[in-house]
C-alpha cells in the first residue's frame, strides 16, 4: 500500500516539476517574443543563425529527404502490389512528404545540429560569465541571443522544408520511373493532380513551429546551464531530447488541426 | 568624508544552499578613489562585485550607488547606471564568436556612440594602452595567450571610458612588468579620467599602486578597512597576515580546525 502510495507521490511531484518547468520556458519564449517588438533590433547576429540553419543545413536536410522519398517509393510499392493499387503510390509519397515527412524529418535533423549547437554555444557563454559580460556591455543578453535565435529558427525552416518537400517527391519519382516501370508524365501528372495548396502550406506552418521549438529549447537548456564542461554537455543533450519530442507532440496536435474532418 | 560614497553596501547577504557567501558585507567605496578588496580564495570577492552590478541577486541587504538604493531603481535606470560602469570578469569572458577589436569596442558599438568603421581605430588605441599590437585586434580570443586575454578584457572594460570600474583580479597571470603597466593604467582611469575603481586583488605590491584604500574580507564579512599604503603593517593580525603571506597568524589556525 504505501508502496503503491510512494510511486504516486513519485509520479506527481515528477508531473509538477514538468509542468513547472513547462512553465519557465513558456516565460522565457514570451519575453523573448515580448523583444521582437521593440529595437534595438540584431540584425547581424539573426542573418548568422539563419544562414547557418537555411544553408549549412541544407546537404543534412536534402539527402535525408531524398533518401525518404526512394524508401517510400519501394516500401509502398511491394504493400500497393498486394492489393493491385500501384497507382496510388505517387499520391502517396507526395502527400506524406509534404504533410509529414518533410518537416518532421528536416525538423529532427536540424534538432540535432542546430538544437545542439545553441545550446552549447549558449551554455559555454554562461558557465564562462561572457552572459554576464554581455549585461555589463550595455546589451541585453536576451534580446542579443535568443531573439535573434528565435526568429532564424522560425523563418529558415520553412524554405528548408520547401525542398525537402522537392527533393522528397523527386526521390520517390525517380525509383518510381527507373526502378518500378512508372511513365515519367503519368507519375507527375498523378502527383499534381492529388497535391492541394493546404498540403503543402500545412507542411510549411508546421515546419516554422519546429523551428521556433528547436531554437527555443537550444536557447532556453543553453541560458540555463551551469556547472562548467559537464552543464553544458548536459544542456546539449537535453535541448536535442526536448525539441525531438515536441516536434513529435507538435506535430500530431498540428495535423489534428490542420486535417480534422 | 562628508561626500555621498559612490558605492555603499550594507548588511549584504548571500548564500548558496547552505553556504553563506556573504554574511553582512558593510563596506564605502569613495567617490573617484580606488579600493582594493582583499581576501582568501573563495571568500566572497567576486560575489560581491557581481551583486554590486546586479548580476547575482543578494538575500538580504542594501546596495547605494551615488546614493540610490539600487533595488529601487527603474528598468531605464539601472541600465543607464550600466552604460556608466566597466567589468573586468576574473576569466576575461570575452566574447569568442568575435575578433578582439569588436570585443574591446563592444559596448561603445552597443550604444551606438560609434561606427564600426571607426571602432578598428579605436580597438588599436585601446590595445595600445594596454600593450597590445593593433594586429592582435584582428585575432580570435582563442588564438591569443592567458596574459594577452586578460589585458583584452581589461582594455574592454575600460574602453567606454566608464565611470566605475570594477577590476577583478587584473593583473593575476601577467608578467611582473606587465603587471605594473596594468596597476598605471587602472591609476591614470582613476587620476585623469575620475573613474571609481574596485579591484580585486591577490597581489600585495599591486594593492599599494593601485588602493587608496582597501578592505579584506574574510568568512562573509569586511573585517578591516583603511589605507590601502599601510598594507603589511596595520596592526591587523588577519590582514598584516594575509599581506606578508606568512603561515603563521589567525587564518592559518581556522583552516586546521
Ligand atoms: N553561481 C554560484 N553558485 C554556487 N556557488 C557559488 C556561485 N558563485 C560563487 N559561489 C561560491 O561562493 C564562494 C565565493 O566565491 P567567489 O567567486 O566570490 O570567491 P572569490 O573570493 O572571488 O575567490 P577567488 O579569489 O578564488 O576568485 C565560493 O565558495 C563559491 O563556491
Ligand atoms: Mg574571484
Amino acid at each position: 500500500m504505501t508502496r503503491a502510495l510512494d510511486l504516486l507521490a513519485l509520479i506527481g511531484r515528477g508531473a509538477f516539476a514538468t509542468l513547472a518547468t513547462a512553465g519557465q520556458v513558456a516565460i522565457f519564449a514570451l519575453v523573448g517574443l515580448s523583444h521582437l517588438l521593440r529595437p534595438p533590433f540584431h540584425a547581424r547576429q539573426f542573418w548568422r543563425h539563419f544562414a547557418e540553419i537555411a544553408y549549412f543545413s541544407l546537404p543534412v536536410v536534402a539527402l535525408t529527404a531524398l533518401f525518404t522519398g526512394m524508401v517510400l517509393a519501394l516500401q509502398s510499392h511491394t504493400g500497393f502490389s498486394r492489393f493491385g493499387a500501384e497507382t496510388a503510390l505517387p499520391s502517396l509519397v507526395v502527400l506524406s512528404i509534404t504533410r509529414e515527412l518533410g518537416p518532421v524529418l528536416a525538423g529532427l535533423m536540424v534538432a540535432g545540429r542546430i538544437g545542439a549547437a545553441m545550446a552549447a554555444e549558449i551554455g559555454t557563454m554562461r558557465v564562462t560569465d561572457q552572459i554576464d559580460a554581455l549585461t555589463t556591455l550595455s546589451t541585453d543578453p536576451m534580446r542579443y541571443l535568443v531573439v535573434p535565435r528565435l526568429l532564424a529558427g522560425t523563418l529558415a525552416l520553412p524554405p528548408l522544408v520547401l525542398v525537402a518537400d522537392i527533393l522528397g517527391v523527386l526521390g520517390g519519382f525517380l525509383i518510381a520511373t527507373l526502378q518500378l516501370g512508372f511513365v515519367p508524365q503519368g507519375y507527375l501528372d498523378a502527383t499534381w493532380d492529388v497535391l492541394e495548396t493546404m498540403d503543402v502550406v500545412s507542411g510549411l506552418v508546421k515546419a516554422a513551429v519546429f523551428g521556433f521549438l528547436i531554437a527555443l529549447m537550444g536557447c532556453w537548456c543553453g541560458y540555463t546551464s551551469r556547472g562548467g564542461a559537464q552543464g553544458v554537455g548536459q544542456a546539449t543533450t537535453r535541448a536535442v531530447v526536448a525539441a525531438s519530442i515536441l516536434i513529435l507532440a507538435f506535430d500530431y496536435v498540428l495535423t489534428a488541426a490542420f486535417f480534422k474532418q | 568624508m562628508s561626500e555621498t560614497p559612490k558605492i555603499r553596501l550594507r548588511g549584504l547577504r548571500k548564500a548558496f544552499g547552505e553556504k553563506q557567501v556573504l554574511d553582512g558585507v558593510d563596506l564605502e567605496v569613495r567617490a573617484r578613489h580606488s579600493m582594493v578588496l582583499l581576501g582568501g580564495s573563495g571568500s566572497g570577492k567576486s560575489v560581491t562585485v557581481k551583486c554590486i552590478l546586479g548580476l547575482i541577486p543578494p538575500d538580504e541587504g542594501v546596495i547605494e550607488i551615488d546614493g540610490q538604493d539600487v533595488a529601487k531603481l527603474s528598468r531605464r535606470d539601472r541600465a543607464a547606471l550600466l552604460d556608466r560602469t566597466g567589468m573586468l570578469f576574473q576569466n576575461g569572458a570575452l566574447f569568442d564568436s568575435l575578433p578582439v577589436w569588436e570585443n574591446v569596442c563592444f559596448k561603445l558599438l552597443a550604444q551606438r556612440r560609434i561606427t564600426r568603421r571607426a571602432a578598428r581605430d579605436r580597438a588599436a588605441e585601446v590595445l595600445a594602452q594596454v600593450g597590445l599590437a593593433a594586429s592582435v585586434g584582428d585575432l580570435s580570443p582563442a588564438e591569443l595567450s592567458g596574459g594577452m586575454q586578460k589585458r583584452v578584457a581589461l582594455a574592454r572594460a575600460i574602453a567606454a571610458q566608464p565611470d566605475i570600474i570594477f577590476f577583478d583580479e587584473p593583473t593575476t597571470g601577467l608578467d611582473p612588468i606587465m603587471g605594473a603597466v596594468i596597476d598605471g593604467l587602472i591609476v591614470d582611469c582613476v587620476e585623469r579620467l575620475g573613474a571609481t575603481a574596485f579591484s580585486i586583488t591577490h597581489d600585495m605590491a599591486s594593492a599599494r599602486r593601485i588602493g587608496d584604500d582597501a578592505a579584506m574580507i574574510h568568512k562573509g564579512r569586511i573585517v578591516w578597512t583603511g589605507s590601502a599604503e599601510a598594507l603589511g603593517h596595520t596592526g591587523h593580525p588577519m590582514v598584516d597576515q594575509f599581506a606578508n603571506g606568512s603561515r603563521e597568524g589567525p587564518i592559518q589556525m581556522e583552516l586546521r580546525r
